[in-house]
């Protein structure tokens, strides 16, 4: 008779084990009244806007990237590829955002394999649903899902509790509220393709302007039947300053007191050669 | 200890809401508002629709939190589609509430969304469910849910007639509906109405500039 022992290391079962935020919520209530709070996870403080146009979708981004109040990564780029017709910008968790357009982008990769046909917008969605869903919100990623397929062109928000509106215009991330402002005044049906993107250009300035956590430059990327024209950047920062000093060394700057060199003595032990078949 | 489990609580998207659904003769009208917010305090979306349609002569509209209840319709639409083939024939009205039903009432726990079901079918005619959050399923000639309705309980009690015509009854939801908007900061945008009959499932919008004014608008 087998009989596990008590104090045997139990394997943890495969997948993610979500106990500790339900402790975690309980510890925030039980001690001292907020005082207490849970560490929070890195997020990039983004902005990030879509729009429908006459002929597909214009996607924008900015491209900052903060670790609390550095700017960790001045170019850093929100718009994913998911497939060839369909292109998503990720707020919120920076690995989040960018492990699940990959894992996405990865499943549809094998279904245009298998299935001779380019994905459909729609189905793109469905899958990010479904798993944000089961995660229970927990994976921070809240994306803005744009592409052309042969019912049309589709926006889409897809939120980090699995919901998903198809709009006309968009925006998310920290800036916004700052860009939903120039959408909600600028945007009409059926704009012209340069419309469009000088839209989303100023939408995202408006947060780039307006939002501590977004910066540097803006990023776009336009989507219709005949491809995709990734434009990075489309508008470069006002604020590029010069560097007054340089960071290399001269070489001998660090003097050498003294340099030994010793071969290293290598002893062939056993040589074997194995014929490739080329028949 | 279970987390508290209240309206106002829901974690992401919310559809605060006005949602409701009435029998006429020969029909039933659904009808619900446009809004989804987050916390009560920003309006993420004027333009949801809360009318999901889960098989060919039956809707149900949502309320409470917009995953939740997306997830839970995407999953009865599925069933329901599976049944129909079993069976081969449309599915139950009932039926269709049974299965929102035993979903929200087997992951209670997880979920906060309530539904309103309404459709036609050959049994029962036209037929109005509710299924409340923790999984309550109740069968009435009307019903009103969402945050929102609790400003339109007393105007609909009064107003309500059995065996309104189709325009008495169009009348009477989207006065209703507008009544609870003008009310409910988590309820606005336009009105949607869905009107089932043997025949067709009718698609009609109210815009927000044709909603009916009341005496101080």
């Amino acid at each position: 008779v087998d009989m596990a022992l008590s104090n045997v290391l139990e394997l943890p079962a495969s997948g993610f084990n979500f106990e500790n935020s339900a402790r975690n919520a309980v510890l925030e209530d039980v001690l001292g009244d907020g005082k207490t709070k849970t560490p929070k996870p890195m997020k990039t403080g983004t902005t990030i806007a879509g729009v429908v146009y006459k002929d597909g979708v214009v996607l924008g981004a900015d491209t900052r990237a903060t670790s609390s109040e550095v700017v960790a990564d001045k170019m850093c780029a929100k718009i994913h590829y998911i497939a060839p017709n369909i292109y998503c910008c990720g707020a919120g968790t920076a690995a989040d955002t960018e492990k699940t357009t990959d894992l996405l982008s990865s499943n549809l990769t094998i279904f245009s394999m298998n299935s001779s046909r380019n994905p459909r917008v729609i189905m793109a969605v469905s899958i990010l649903q479904d798993m944000l869903f089961r995660y229970h919100g927990q994976i921070g990623a809240f994306l803005i899902l744009g592409g052309v397929d042969f019912t049309g062109s589709h926006l889409y928000s897809v939120g980090p509790y699995g919901s998903v509106n198809e709009v006309p215009y968009l925006a998310m991330g920290s800036g916004d509220h700052a860009a939903m402002g120039i959408l909600e005044d600028g945007f009409k049906p059926r704009l012209e393709l340069d419309e469009a993107k000088t839209l989303v250009c100023s939408a995202i300035h408006a947060g780039i302007m307006s939002d501590l956590g977004s910066g540097s430059n803006v990023d776009l990327c336009v989507i219709t039947r005949q491809g995709v024209d990734y434009i990075r950047p489309y508008q470069e920062s006002e604020f590029k300053d010069q560097r007054q000093g340089r960071y290399k060394y001269k070489p001998g700057t660090t003097p050498i007191l003294r340099e030994n060199v010793e071969p290293v003595e290598v002893e062939v032990m056993q040589e074997t050669v194995q014929k490739m078949d080329t028949a | 200890e279970h987390p508290k489990m209240s309206g106002s609580q829901v974690k992401g998207v919310s559809t605060g809401t006005t949602i409701l659904a009435v029998k006429y003769r020969g029909g039933v009208i659904i009808g619900s508002d446009s809004r989804a917010s987050i916390g009560g305090d920003y309006v993420v979306s004027k333009v949801v629709n809360k009318l999901i349609q889960v098989h060919d002569r039956i809707f149900c509209c949502i309320a409470g939190s917009l995953a939740d209840a997306q997830a839970v319709t995407k999953m009865a639409k599925f069933q329901l589609s599976f049944l129909s083939i079993q069976m081969e024939s449309p599915p139950l009205v009932k039926a269709a509430a049974s299965v929102l039903k035993e979903l929200c009432y087997r992951n209670k726990e997880e979920l906060q969304a309530g539904f309103i079901t309404a459709g036609w079918d050959k049994k029962k005619g036209p037929q109005v469910y509710t299924v409340s959050l923790g999984g309550m399923l109740v069968s009435q000639p009307f019903t009103i849910a969402g945050s929102g309705s609790t400003y339109i309980y007393g105007y609909v009690d009064a107003k309500y007639k059995p065996d309104m015509s189709r325009e008495e009854c169009m009348q009477f939801a989207t006065n209703a509906l507008a009544l609870a908007m003008g009310r409910d900061n988590v309820s606005g945008g336009i009105i949607h109405l869905v009107v089932i009959t043997e025949d067709k499932a009718e698609h009609v919008i109210v815009p927000g500039n044709k909603l009916p004014k009341f005496h101080d608008e």
